[in-house]
């Protein structure tokens, strides 16, 4: 007998008995489900993880002067001011695969705009922060490394500021007041929205280190240092690097303990990444536990088909149909039964991975791959768990089964 | 002359083992020519039901020899006897046996499927089967849509499905009215004169055994009579039949 009439013979069998079917598809239906909507919720939690991560900047490392610990005593980063401009740019001069780093200091105050005004952060840095802090322009340019050598009073707005200060636009050109030097807008930041851990990143005016601390703050100091490795796989030996040249620079002793601490935002990166892991681990447990339900629940139900057709069994066998015939319907009619489960489940887990990503605000993410699995473990199901029913129905006599009563 | 169709040779069944062993077939000959039409009578527990599963290649026999068209089929395997009851044997039962909710064309071609005949050819074949046992009409119709007596016709179509040499009933007017009784009998009759088909019948009713141009007796699991018939015609067809050869009911 051939497949397309086999095929044909397991639909009639599963109609005949619709609500039936239905009903034994359910766990398969739930199991795919969470198949499903485990991979995409964990693709959407992590892809929004690393959208997070990247706009602080891919491969971000953050100096920030002080130990963590010194002599016993735990003082917070920032407790000293030990980093300087120069330790900069002997980081990109001397340290491999640095892509580039930057100073960066930081000033809460009050910015003027005619009549306008906005309480806000005042970042001094050098052109290479655009692209180790993952940034795009807007509108105009960022300042030069010569505005930087010249203290230039050029000031670039982060989109909020821009829109708070000059809400019908045309920024680029005008002049702001900082503490009441007046700073002429060369540019405006693309937005980027919130970062991971909820300040909106573009609440900024970003203007020259220098500027900064001669205009600003009067200090010789910067607050940390952003540095933006080439590649993951570098962070490490970039890290390792930094630290021996700011001994260095900083003319520590062996015994002296490091006057400065080194974050890196992958290690921030690899707790959310097994935050979201564990949360997919969970559901796939589910998925397996409703698998192997459903799949008994098809066994049960093959089981009952196989011995209220005994008859129809012996009739088939009598016209000539061979044990392996009957094998095969049957193993067909349990593995259609989990395939359409299969399919009606990756509909439901598409439906749930729609909503818990409209709640969370995440992208949806349905990978193929998921889908794939979905419906391979559906159809595995249904093979593993039809094979003892189908082995009984073939293993009858033709006369006892057309005896059955 | 051809060889006989049916040459069964000293069969025994036994069934069980030990204190519980039962005899059902106690060493029976017979032998079949091809375009007979027998029917086997016998009392319940004589036999003859036993002795058509092994005619029908349904069951292996104990000991002896069954050649079915001159192959021994006594020693075959399930699997090469369902080949042999697809290809040269039709079956039809007292309560039908018709796959419930498929049409009569589909229960038809379903010998078809197992002989791997292909779907088109299936359907043609099917449909002037169902013509010829006169239910060209109903091919569509599913077997609660059908009388007895046309679900009867419907099983006898399936018999006839792979051109089988041979048909075998159980009791085939078991469930029947006698008008639907005799129809089904015409129709045997017909297939029986007109394609040569073999056609073996087993009843415990002397009028159904009364179509027949042969009968065998059971009794005890041994045939204890075979004699020739003169068959009954259909009440309505019978007017040159000698009335006196019939066995009435």
């Amino acid at each position: 007998m051939n497949f397309p009439v086999l095929l044909n013979t397991a639909f009639k069998a599963l109609l005949r008995n619709l609500s039936r079917s239905l009903l034994t598809m359910l766990g398969i239906i739930i199991g795919v489900g969470a198949v499903i909507a485990s991979v995409a919720i964990g693709n959407g939690a992590q892809s929004i993880v690393l959208k997070q991560i990247e706009s602080l900047g891919a491969n971000l490392i953050i100096i920030s002067p002080g130990a963590i610990n010194n002599g016993g005593v735990s003082l917070g980063a920032a407790a000293k001011t030990t980093l300087t401009k120069s330790d900069t740019d002997a980081i990109i001069e001397d340290v491999p695969n640095v892509l580039g780093a930057a100073p960066y200091s930081t000033r809460s105050t009050q910015v003027i705009a005619g009549n306008a005004n906005w309480y806000t952060l005042i970042g001094g840095t050098t052109p290479p922060w655009l692209s180790v802090g993952n940034w795009n322009m807007a509108e105009g340019a960022f300042f030069t490394e010569d505005d930087v050598t010249k203290v230039a009073k050029v000031a670039v707005l982060g989109a909020t500021v821009a829109a708070n200060l000059f809400p019908s636009g045309g920024a680029v050109g005008r002049t702001v007041l900082i503490t009441s030097v007046p700073f002429k807008v060369v540019g405006i930041l693309a937005a980027k929205g919130q970062s991971g851990f909820g300040r909106d990143q573009d609440d900024i005016v970003i203007i020259p280190i220098s500027s900064h601390q001669e205009r600003l703050t009067g200090l010789k100091y910067v607050g940390t240092i952003l540095v933006s490795a080439k590649s993951a796989d570098t962070v490490d030996g970039v890290i390792d690097a930094v630290d021996r040249l700011l001994r260095l620079e900083h003319h520590l002793d062996p015994i002296d303990p490091d006057d400065f601490t080194i974050r890196n935002i992958a290690s921030v990166q690899a707790v959310r990444t097994a935050t979201s892991n564990t949360q997919s681990l969970l559901l796939a447990a589910v998925a397996i536990v409703s698998l192997v339900v459903g799949g008994i629940g098809i066994m049960n139900i093959m089981l009952v088909s196989v011995t209220e057709r005994t008859r129809e069994i012996g009739l088939r066998l009598a016209v000539g149909a061979k044990g392996r015939d009957i094998l095969l319907q049957f193993l067909i009619e349990s593995l259609t039964m989990a395939s359409a489960g299969g399919v009606v489940g990756i509909g439901f887990g598409i439906g749930i991975s729609f909503v818990v990503s409209r709640f969370a605000g995440w992208p949806m993410i349905i990978s193929g791959f998921s889908v794939f699995l979905g419906f391979a473990s559906a159809a595995f199901t249904g093979v593993v768990f039809g094979y003892y029913p189908a082995r009984r129905a073939a293993a009858l006599t033709p006369i006892d089964a057309l005896r059955y009563e | 002359m051809d060889a006989p169709l049916i040459e069964v040779h000293d069969v025994t069944k036994v069934y069980g083992k030990g204190a519980s062993e039962v005899s059902a077939l106690k060493g029976v000959s017979l032998t079949v020519n091809k375009g007979e039409f027998v029917a086997i009578m016998g009392a319940s527990g004589s036999g003859k039901s036993t002795f058509m599963h092994l005619l029908g290649c349904l069951d292996h026999p104990t000991a002896g020899s069954y050649k079915l068209s001159g192959k021994e089929v006594s020693g075959l395997s399930q699997d090469q006897l369902a080949e042999v009851r697809g290809r040269q044997i039709g079956f039809v039962f007292q309560s039908f046996n018709l796959l419930s909710r498929t049409s009569a064309l589909e229960n038809v071609e379903l010998p078809m499927l197992y002989a791997g005949i292909p779907g088109i050819e299936r359907d043609k074949r099917a449909r002037s089967i169902l013509g010829e046992v006169g239910l060209g009409e109903r091919a569509d119709h599913k077997p609660n849509e059908l009388s007895g007596g046309q679900q009867q016709r419907v099983a006898i179509g399936r018999a006839l499905a792979n051109n089988a040499p041979l048909i075998m009933a159980d009791e085939p007017t078991g469930n029947l009215d006698s008008i639907a009784s005799a129809e089904i009998m015409t129709l045997f009759q017909g297939l029986n004169k007109d394609k040569g088909i073999t056609l073996i019948i087993v009843t415990h009713g002397a009028d159904i055994a009364a179509w027949a141009s042969r009968v065998v007796t059971f009794r005890d699991g041994l045939i204890i009579e075979d004699r020739p018939s003169k068959p009954k015609n259909h009440p309505a067809k019978a007017k040159n039949s000698p009335s006196k050869a019939v066995v009435s009911a």
